[in-house]
């Protein structure tokens, strides 16, 4: 016997479309809807992803449930919607809670060993390796040739 | 001899960094605030609504000026020293209620005891992210020009008090209880 397929009934396709196409945004946990300019509002983003909420340190305020983070949001949504730039958002916050609330340390005297470490390391290494390949070659090739 | 001396030395800075690493406290962030003046802040007092505390209210002391809240353990757990410290008149002890409900706050003093010479309603936690606070209790100490001496962050306590604050405050006065800047 063959299956009739049944349809699918219009109300609830409409409300899947609806579901679909809602804004990421929908799903943030401020009330306030997103800066129009997405230009600006993806700042916004991209700047609270890189601010250490204080009160559960390992989260950014913009994964943080804490009423701190939710305070630090409004204030940085109000300040970027007056039209104060990224540094200017950076600076009121470090001289507040001070470097620590950067998840992405700026470059400055104390911060060049971080910065400049990895770099370090990787010269130091390939400076190590380049010694011991020069040993290694100097030395005659009669080991390769034994079992 | 090579050898020897790089294994043990990479050994030895690992241990020295490791050794002062872990015995950092990662939960302590000090303020950038000290030394530095305290944040203009003016807010309608708890008790009174229509009366503002700020910065000139604190002027020409040497006060204390500690963040609280009914919902704050921490703030629970301090408030009877506090108490005691006001009774003892060494020090007038300014509140900051942190995102608190205001009939809330008031039942507490009323219930507690109120060692503040005044709070101050923070409602919405603006003056807060001024001062920099992100833990209740806090507990800034400030100079009669209103530089910030001294920041704590968690319940204050007798042996904290004798530890932190005292050898600040006799640097700025002298004596217990700090005598006023003259012409206040």
């Amino acid at each position: 016997m063959m299956r009739k397929v049944t349809h699918v009934p219009g109300r609830i396709l409409m409300l899947v479309a609806a579901w679909a196409l809602l804004p990421a945004t929908a799903w943030a946990i401020d009330p306030e809807p997103p800066f129009e300019d997405p230009q600006l509002e993806a700042q916004y983003q991209a700047l609270i992803n890189e601010v250490r909420c204080l009160v559960c340190q390992n989260q950014t305020i913009a994964d943080s449930n804490a009423p701190l983070a939710a305070d630090l949001r409004r204030e940085i949504r109000e300040m970027m919607g007056e039209g104060a730039s990224r540094s200017e958002v950076v600076e009121f916050l470090v001289a507040r809670y001070g470097e620590f609330v950067l998840y992405r340390p700026r470059f400055q005297p104390s911060t060049w060993a971080l910065w400049g470490g990895p770099a370090f390391f990787v010269i130091l290494g390939m400076v190590v390796f380049a010694r011991i390949l020069r040993v290694r070659m100097a030395q005659p090739l009669e080991g390769e040739e034994s079992p | 001899m090579w050898r020897f001396l790089v294994p043990v030395s990479i050994f030895a800075v690992l241990a020295a960094f490791f050794y002062r690493g872990l015995s950092l406290d990662p939960g302590y962030v000090p303020s950038p605030l000290l030394g530095k003046p305290a944040p203009e802040f003016e807010l309608p007092r708890l008790k009174d609504p229509a009366a503002m505390l700020g910065n000139r209210d604190l002027d020409g002391q040497v006060a204390l000026l500690n963040v609280w809240a009914t919902w704050c353990v921490g703030c629970r757990q301090e408030h009877g020293f506090l108490v005691d410290l006001a009774e003892s008149g060494a020090i007038p002890i300014y509140g900051l209620n942190w995102k608190d409900d205001r009939q809330t706050a008031l039942n507490w003093l009323t219930d507690l005891g109120d060692p503040y010479v005044a709070s101050a309603f923070d409602e919405l936690g603006e003056v807060a992210i001024d001062w920099g606070v992100y833990g209740a209790p806090e507990t800034f100490l400030l100079a009669r020009d209103g530089t910030v001496l001294h920041k704590h962050i968690a319940p204050l306590d007798e042996a904290i008090w004798a530890r932190d604050f005292l050898p600040k405050i006799a640097e700025q006065c002298g004596s217990l209880p700090c005598p006023l800047e003259a012409g206040e």
